[in-house]
């Protein structure tokens, strides 16, 4: 294979051990990678959109997950090839970035594939295909800026935000009550929203599950959630105006880290040892005391004397938070985080209305709600659900509902969903292929029917028959000059997407594009696979 | 081209109608094999384990059937899932929620057959579930202002549960036992309090419900056998060897004499603390780790009792009868609140002796000791009684009932059809067969009693077209039977979540579109 031959003919080797590599190049190269990257769109096809199918996936341990997350599935699905490794990366990083049309991303960039290998057939170049999906990608993506429109929104006018996580809800398990979750979403998203800089810190949302209950049952609390008891089972369970001491030390002897050793040899060292180590835990919970603490929240844990000091002492104490829960902990209530006993002041103790302890079903499950923080921004959407999957694909779907919030309140502009952008994209796709002079246009030409390959997959999911509708509806927005008409997946009756209030946002779908076309680039320009060899 | 791999070896897929059959048939076979223990007359399953020792146990209880199995099937999974959330949630109707649930999928997949999407079953079953619950809590009683009546209720619910496991040939003094005790703990789900002791030997019939506390330990040698108004202090302390605990202390000598120095001052310090312990007046001391044989000593001398070892629960459930705190340091003998009881003595049960503190301060706690044959029995009847008390307290919050036997998924079935008739569209059917699974659930009751289900159930289904019916399967005599006049009646809290758990189940596999089984992780194989 890859041999050369230096200037008296003989053969030398370039790759090492190359016998027991397989390596395909060329065209049939390029095939390959295409094709693998279609399995991996073929696979989430089925998911996309309200009708769209789960997938349960079964983790090497046995583990069970049910989703219709695109990035979720790809990432538990194990996938051993390299091309689908990129398409998995792809769907990750979409939901990095927008956290939403993970599935839809992928969908489209297999279909770009397809129509690549078709020109690819033809004697395109690849890299003449590549450069043409580049310029098609540029003119879909200033067609969405084009045909998006602004909204507002403010504090006490939520409807249009609620309508848009709705959207993204709907094709999740979870529709059945999609109103309710989407309110949540938007109004935890508002509680932490900072609508100067139009930016939402997304960290502090906790988002906790409980299985038992019902879906409905969820709840979003504006204070912290933390899934622990006091450390003492007769401290008090309720705490009205706590002042919260936020402590990264253990309340046991000090272990100091240089190597050291205490060496007793008399008596009277023996008992001043003792006295100390009493006196110690003493002046630990004394320290507390002093400063006003009513509630300590304690990283680590406590020595049973300690423990029994704080319960005579009068002082309830949590032990074993996790550091992310003290930060939100600390982030709620204004309180700091103190790493010493000796630094406690009364200004670093954190305020809360209300702390309670809350105890669920038959077993000994309880959990502590620490409510009217001082500082309302933290706050925890507590989802119930009847299995363990379900709360899992709902942390999911919330995350999914949040980011989207996010995204609006960071630009507010929107596209109608349903896949009435994309045709309306592929319309003005097809409309700049004629004018381009050059092999290109080839290419655009198939950019634009790829991009109605998303509003295919929806009406085949829906039921529909995919071809009739696809064609109805892009004669109808030519007609009409309406680029709000989708496809009708619930059979309302209308397609104007207007009407049907399915938004999506911009950015969204503009980054949809953006990296699809990206990977495609990259898979098109592959040439050369070379893999080490099964042993 | 083929690709050659696009998953990790032995991974699998499977898609489309493959991957809903192979969860249809996973999710059916596990309702199949729960379906016979279901209703007073279902039989019991044995299960042995693969560990060591192939343990036994015998059981009637649908979710520590499920919970026993290995199983491969995805669908079957959640299905074991919603059992054990059933049982964690409301502690019975572990087998119907996954009858249910298998049930739904039957008629889900005969829908599929005639090329109905799922989709559109799921909209269906979820326009049903939905009426269904309405019925359900239009129907459901509430006796909660009527004492007499409220408590004849609990009976009867206890009752209704216990028959249908190894506990039905003492039913009515289990249904005491039981109501007997959740009423202690007023209102409160928290059955810690209640605890339950089991003790081979005896029949079903001795065991009984002590308003004490029962420790399952024995007294220290020479201390006394029983006290009277005695003062507890519970504690959680080393009495062993007090060891220092700052970090990177240790002792170093270099003289026997010195040894002996400092082993008198451990002793010393010991007495000292025994000595503190005592100067809290009490007479009777419990520790949760080991005493040793100086302290123990000490203590026997100034008459105290001391018991160790008691194992956390029992500190904890101590501590909070007796009304006093778990200690670890004592400085200071007048604040430390101490536990109060009027009598502890040793008593015998079978060949135990056991330890008894009766006249607590909080008269929530009680024991309840159950004497059997076997241990296999044993844990059956604790299963039994645990399902019982869970029922019970969960009861005691919503109190709203409604009556067993079948009567309500014959209700709810009939008010189904009724919206099955008015709905236009493929839905219609989906929502059809939904009626139909309710109706599964008194077929199998039937089924498993022996009887004629199908003459049954029409008897039955028309007998609930009457107004205001209350008739139900009457397992005893064979025929349908007044439910109010049997006294047979199920909490309204488990039946419905026995619904909403199966449909959002059921809902959940039939969404699946395609399963992707990754490589089982390589283990090696020791065993």
């Amino acid at each position: 294979m890859a041999l050369a031959f230096d200037e008296y003919g003989r053969p030398f080797i370039i790759i090492k051990e190359q016998e027991q590599k397989s390596r395909v190049r060329g065209l049939e190269a390029q095939k390959a990678n295409i094709n693998a990257g279609k399995t991996v769109a073929r696979i989430l096809r089925t998911s996309l959109g309200p009708k769209g199918m789960d997938k349960m996936l079964q983790s090497p341990d046995g583990e069970l997950t049910i989703t219709n997350d695109g990035a979720t599935i790809l990432e538990q699905m194990d996938v051993d090839n390299q091309i689908a490794k990129l398409m998995v990366e792809l769907s990750r990083s979409q939901d990095y970035e927008i956290g939403d049309g993970t599935t839809g991303v992928v969908v489209l960039a297999g279909a770009l594939l397809e129509q690549a290998e078709k020109l690819l057939e033809r004697g395109i170049h690849p890299i003449r295909v590549a450069e043409g999906y580049e310029m098609a990608s540029r003119i879909a993506v200033d067609n969405l800026e084009h045909i998006s429109q602004k909204f507002d929104f403010s504090a006490s006018n939520m409807e249009s935000l609620i309508q848009t996580c709705m959207t993204t809800l709907s094709s999740k398990i979870v529709n059945r009550c999609k109103r309710s979750l989407a309110e949540i979403a938007v109004k935890a998203v508002l509680a932490v929203a900072d609508l100067e800089r139009k930016d939402v810190n997304l960290d502090l949302i906790k988002i906790e599950g409980k299985v038992g209950g019902k879906l409905e049952d969820t709840e979003l609390i504006h204070g912290i959630l933390v899934d622990k008891d006091m450390s003492h089972p007769q401290m008090p369970k309720q705490i009205v105006d706590a002042n919260i001491a936020i402590l990264t030390c253990p309340f046991e002897p000090p272990k100091p880290k240089t190597k050291h050793k205490v060496d007793i040899d008399t008596v009277e060292k023996f008992q001043t040892l003792r006295e100390q180590e009493q006196k110690y835990f003493d002046d630990m919970v004394q320290q507390c005391k002093d400063v006003g603490a009513t509630l300590v929240i304690c990283q680590w844990g406590f020595d049973d004397e300690a423990n029994h000091l704080l319960l005579h002492r009068n002082l309830p104490a949590v032990r074993w938070v996790g550091g992310v829960e003290l930060e939100l902990i600390a982030i709620a209530t204004g309180g700091r985080i103190v790493p010493r006993f000796q630094e406690l002041t009364p200004e670093k103790l954190g305020k809360a209305g209300i702390v309670r302890e809350k105890s669920f079903g038959t077993t000994k499950e309880r959990m502590l709600y620490i409510e009217q923080c001082a500082n309302s921004k933290a706050v925890t959407i507590f989802i119930r659900g009847g299995n363990k999957m379900v709360i899992e694909e709902t942390k999911r779907s919330i995350h999914d509902a949040l980011c989207v919030a996010r995204n609006l309140i960071r630009n507010n502009s929107i596209v109608y969903g349903g896949g009435s952008s994309e045709i309306s994209c592929s319309i003005a796709v097809e409309a700049a292929a004629d004018r381009h002079p050059g092999v290109e246009q080839y290419a655009i030409r198939s950019f634009a029917e790829a991009l109605e390959n998303i509003p295919m997959a929806l009406a085949e999911n829906s039921g529909l028959p995919s071809i009739e509708t696809i064609t109805a509806v892009k004669s109808q927005q030519i007609k009409e000059n309406n680029p709000h008409c989708g496809i009708d997946c619930n059979d309302i009756g209308t397609n104007d997407m207007k009407v049907q209030n399915v938004f999506e946002t911009l950015i969204g779908k503009q980054q949809q594009i953006l990296l699809a076309t990206q990977v495609v680039k990259m898979i098109l320009k592959i040439d050369d696979v070379i893999s080490p060899s099964e042993y | 081209m083929a690709i050659d791999r696009l998953l990790k070896d032995e991974a699998t897929e499977e898609k489309g109608e493959r991957a809903r059959m192979s969860s249809f048939v996973g999710g059916m076979a596990i309702a199949d094999l729960v379906k016979t223990t279901l209703g007073p007359k279902g039989m019991d399953k044995i299960l042995q384990s693969t560990g060591r020792g192939q343990n036994v146990t015998v059981t009637n209880d649908g979710a520590t059937i499920l919970k026993s199995l290995h199983i491969d099937n995805p669908a079957a999974k959640v299905l074991v899932d919603i059992s054990k959330v059933q049982d964690d949630e409301v502690g019975d109707g572990t087998t119907s929620v996954v009858v249910l649930a298998g049930e739904l999928l039957r008629e889900a997949e005969k829908l599929t057959m005639t090329k109905i999407h799922p989709m559109t079953i799921i909209a269906g079953y979820r326009m049903a579930s939905e009426c269904a619950r309405d019925v359900l809590l239009q129907k459901a009683m509430d006796n909660k202002m009527d004492n007499e009546k409220f408590k004849s209720d609990l009976t009867n619910i206890a009752m209704t549960t216990l028959c249908s496991k190894i506990l039905s040939q003492d039913k009515e003094h289990f249904a005491k036992l039981a109501v007997d005790a959740v009423l202690r703990l007023k209102g409160s789900t928290n059955l810690e309090s209640i605890q339950i002791i089991k003790k081979p030997g005896g029949s079903l019939m001795d065991s009984f419900l002590d308003d004490g506390f029962i420790l399952d330990k024995k007294i220290g040698v020479g201390q006394p056998r029983r006290i009277d108004n005695a003062n507890i202090l519970v504690a959680n302390t080393a009495m062993d060897t007090d060891k220092v605990k700052i970090y990177g202390a240790r002792v170093r000598v270099d003289s026997m004499s010195k040894v002996a120095q400092i082993d008198a001052a451990e002793k010393d310090k010991m007495k000292e603390k025994v000595q503190k312990i005592i100067s809290h007046g009490i007479n009777c001391f419990v520790n949760r780790q080991l005493i040793y044989n100086y302290p123990e000593e000490l203590f026997a001398d100034a008459g105290i009792l001391a018991i160790e070892h008691a194992d956390f629960d029992g500190i904890e459930r101590l501590a909070l009868v007796t009304g006093g705190e778990i200690a670890s340091t004592f400085d200071n003998p007048e604040s430390v609140k101490l536990g109060h009881c009027k009598l502890i003595e040793e008593i015998m049960i079978g060949e135990d002796k056991l330890i008894r503190f009766s006249g607590v301060k909080m008269g929530q706690a009680c024991t309840i000791v159950l004497r059997g044959a076997s241990v296999h029995m044993l844990d059956e009847a604790e299963r039994s009684l645990h399902d019982a008390l869970c029922v019970l307290s969960q009861t005691m919050n919503d109190s709203r009932i409604v009556y067993g036997g079948g009567w309500p998924e014959m209700v709810m079935a009939k008010e189904v059809d009724a919206l099955a008739r008015k709905t236009p569209g493929k839905k219609s059917h989906a929502i059809e067969a939904f009626s139909r699974a309710l109706q599964s659930i008194p077929i199998t009751i039937a089924d498993n009693a022996g009887l004629d289900s199908a003459e049954l159930i029409s008897q039955l289904r028309a007998e609930h077209h009457k107004e205001k019916t209350t008739s139900g399967i009457d397992v005893i005599t064979g025929g349908v039977g007044d439910m109010e006049k049997l006294g047979i009646c199920e909490s309204f809290k488990v039946k419905q979540a026995v619904l909403l758990s199966a449909t959002e189940a059921a809902e959940m596999i039939l969404r699946v579109g395609e399963i992707i089984t990754c490589a089982p992780r390589q283990r090696d194989d020791t065993m």
